[in-house]
């Protein structure tokens, strides 16, 4: 039996050339890789992500833990079987029309991705009907509105409210996040959830599906 | 002489914000008394986060700061509109906060820009997001000065915001940043170069203390403005000091008035 643990602590101390050894030893001893995934490599991100929210662990190393992960990912994919190693949700992630930002929203998605979720980046200056395409095309069940701007705030109401208007409200949770964004303006314009950093963000994802 | 903009008039501040809410005039004018007698050489005053309340808030506060203001105010909006009322309101020739290339933005500011007398800050952003090198950003601090300029704004008038992004999310943001600055400079000896400074620390912990390094290595690369709290005293020692050490102190003049007045301690 492998100790998981080995590997959630090499992934919390970013240290990528043990979490490697440690999941090609675990993969010549057999272990299933869809074990070494989910209890060993997402188990380790949810802490990276606890740790993040709780200010112990820094953009700079979450960054590293998390390219540990994908390299590891790279070489456990061939290995998974059928629907094995599956996302466990379809989520959309934009940043709102008129705003240009994109680099709280890339951590978001590199969070949530190594949370184990789908994530379909339609990257900056997203429109509201173009939120709303993709929902329908990625069959998406969450969706995340990014803002930096007080400028652009607005426009994540005027998405809210396209979504609401496409009849595909109940389909989705929606979830918003960015500098200026708060819970009490979260409530105001009808969105599901407020999260301040990409680790608490991926956790109220997972909560969601 | 290094040109502080205080940031602190912002309705995105809590404070702020209720006390432009409740009418507050007291807070307001105590706060700009505090950011001039820190140093700050121009106040800016921005009223968007009220959505859909700019306009009589902008009012508002300039009708509060202006009676008390001893240095020239920052219009901080992206609103023509809201910018032209408010330049009609102010007496010493304002700055304006901002321009930049993306399209929309640029299109709504020009005219507003052209023919009258002011300071502007243009950020090198445009249509395709931020810069992604020093180039990238020469490039467009190029174009916008050229643009400027045929509108009648000249070089000394127009303040670059190169962008500061984070270094936690790529060790080069550093880099990047400074020696846009000093391209920047080399091209346009005349033109200024100001911004925020707080994004370079971004995710990282301890935020001050990169914040203060970061400005002494911007203004040796030739930032000559920062848009700062200058109630942050570590902050404009560190200024105070750098600007000394990169030979704009006569006789370090200003250093030790800093020290003897107490705003410059060890």
């Amino acid at each position: 039996m492998l100790d998981f643990n080995a590997i959630i602590e090499g992934l919390v101390a970013c240290d990528t050339e043990k979490v490697t050894q440690l999941v090609n030893a675990a993969i010549a001893e057999n272990v299933p890789a869809a074990d070494i995934l989910n209890k060993g490599l997402i188990a380790g991100m949810d802490i990276v992500g606890e740790k993040m929210e709780n200010g112990d662990m820094f953009i700079p190393e979450v960054l590293m833990a998390a390219q540990a992960m994908g390299s590891c990912v790279e070489t456990l994919k061939p290995l998974l079987g059928e629907g094995e190693g599956r996302e466990s949700a379809s989520v959309l992630i934009g940043t709102v029309k008129g705003d240009l930002h994109d680099i709280g929203k890339n951590l978001v998605r590199m969070m949530m991705e190594s949370a184990g979720m789908a994530v379909h980046n339609l990257g900056v200056d997203i429109a509201p009907e173009d939120f709303v395409a993709e929902i329908k095309s990625k069959n998406a069940q969450i969706v995340c509105l990014s803002a930096l701007l007080t400028t652009t705030m607005p426009m994540m109401k005027k998405t809210v409210d396209a979504i609401v208007e496409s009849g595909l409200r109940d389909q989705v949770k929606i979830m918003v996040g960015g500098a200026p964004v708060t819970q009490a303006f979260c409530d105001e314009i009808g969105a599901d959830g407020f999260a301040p950093d990409a680790g608490s963000a991926a956790k109220m994802a997972k909560s969601f599906v | 002489m290094f040109e502080v903009i205080g940031e602190r008039i912002n309705t995105s501040r809590k404070l702020v914000q209720a006390a432009v809410a409740e009418r507050d005039a007291e807070y307001i004018i105590n706060d700009v008394k505090k950011q001039q007698e820190a140093g700050a050489n121009f106040i800016d005053v921005n009223a968007g986060a009220r959505i859909g309340h700019e306009t009589e808030d902008m009012k508002w506060l300039l009708d509060t700061i202006q009676p008390i203001a001893t240095v020239p105010l920052t219009l901080d909006s992206p609103d023509p509109a809201v910018l032209e009322m408010a330049f009609a309101m102010v007496e010493k020739t304002p700055m304006i906060n901002s321009i930049s290339l993306e399209k929309d933005r640029f299109d709504a500011m020009m005219p507003f820009l052209k023919g009258k007398e002011c300071k502007v800050i243009a950020l090198c952003m445009d249509d395709n997001g931020m810069p992604g090198s020093a180039d990238d950003i020469l490039a467009r601090a190029t174009t916008l000065v050229e643009e400027l300029n045929k509108i009648g704004i000249p070089t000394n008038a127009i303040y670059i915001d190169p962008l500061v992004q984070p270094i936690s999310t790529d060790s080069n943001k550093g880099t990047m940043v400074l020696d846009a600055v000093r391209a920047i400079k080399a091209k346009y000896p005349e033109v200024h170069i100001t911004g925020g400074l707080s994004n370079i620390s971004y995710g990282l912990p301890q935020r001050h203390v990169i914040n203060r390094t970061f400005v002494a290595l911007m203004m040796d690369a030739g930032m000559d403005s920062a848009i700062i709290d200058p109630l942050d005293a570590k902050i404009m020692a560190t200024i105070k000091t750098a600007d000394m050490l990169i030979g704009n102190d006569q006789f370090c003049g200003n250093y030790l008035k800093g020290v003897r007045s107490g705003a410059i301690e060890s």
